[in-house]
């Protein structure tokens, strides 16, 4: 039982207290901050659970990758020095009810199902989910890969500025900008 | 670490996910909440793969990949409605309301 509350103790303090913290924060460059220290906090217990490959990568790809990509984002769309938004009251009183409620429930049924036939077992080494990857689950692979092309191709479509079509009145308008600065 | 106190974990975190998806109003705070979320999930993945065998880690790879392929695509959304409107308020985005 203490040993439960250790890991207890220990889980609040490495993704709880950061999780907290990204959705209470003010300041939302505090914000992802905080979500790069969930992160790290998760990638210690994949560490703990025999998962050294899934710590690397979560390491890797969501703190190196996609916490910087947040930063710009709200560096690039930041209106004031110290961008807060107020919360109105009830919608916090609401949104907490709602989480409370779904915890509720699953810790509930966590609680009532019988967990006792699960037993730690060996853990896949690297090599072998790199086999694994290559056989039995190389059509989701692939289908991956391509989400990953069709998500790069799309975000490029839409952050990107809209060239002026030629012969538009805004077009004509920018060249004869252009050519009147010109010396 | 018990199977048990871990499921319990992931589901805090998750619900701490939902209260940061129903009380901000900033679009790249709701993403960082979908994140915590994600995480939750990712969390269950690697437990059942260490209690009782499932094969839980190629599917945190997978999950991983979709994940950075829908921030680069919430970004890139953020900044459109950022260009659009000045700001990142989620209620701003209300154009294709009927």
């Amino acid at each position: 039982m203490s040993a439960e509350l250790g890991f207890g103790l220990l889980a609040f303090v490495l993704v709880g207290l950061p999780a907290i913290r990204v959705v209470t924060c003010r300041d939302l460059v505090r914000g992802v901050l905080w979500l790069a220290v969930t992160l790290l906090g998760t990638a210690v217990l994949y560490a703990l659970l025999r998962a050294p490959f899934l710590a690397g990568v979560q390491v890797l790809t969501y703190v190196g990758g996609v916490v910087t990509l947040m930063v710009f984002g709200v560096m690039v769309t930041r209106k004031h020095e110290a961008s807060t938004v107020p919360v109105d009251g009830t919608n916090k009183v609401r949104g907490a009810l709602a989480a409370l409620g779904f915890f509720g429930v699953v810790a509930w049924a966590i609680f009532r199902t019988d967990l006792s036939s699960l037993l730690p077992v060996e853990t896949p080494s690297t090599q072998d989910l790199a086999l694994s990857l290559l056989d039995p689950y190389l059509l989701a692979f692939e289908v991956a890969s391509v989400l990953l092309l069709a998500a790069i191709v799309s975000a490029v479509v839409l952050a990107r500025r809209r060239d002026p079509v030629p012969g538009t009145a805004e077009s004509v308008q920018r060249s004869a900008i252009q050519e009147g600065s010109a010396p | 670490m018990t199977l048990r106190a871990l499921l319990l974990v992931a589901t805090a975190l998750f619900s701490i996910g939902i209260y940061g998806l129903l009380t901000r109003r900033q679009a790249v705070a709701l993403l960082l909440s979908i994140e915590v979320m994600a995480n939750a999930a990712n969390l269950v993945f690697v437990a059942f793969a260490r209690f009782g065998g499932a094969p839980g880690q190629p599917l945190v790879l997978f999950a991983l990949a979709i994940t950075v392929a829908e921030v680069a695509v919430g970004l890139a959304l953020v900044l459109l409605l950022y260009r659009r409107h000045g700001d990142t308020l989620l209620e701003l985005a209300s154009e294709a309301k009927g």
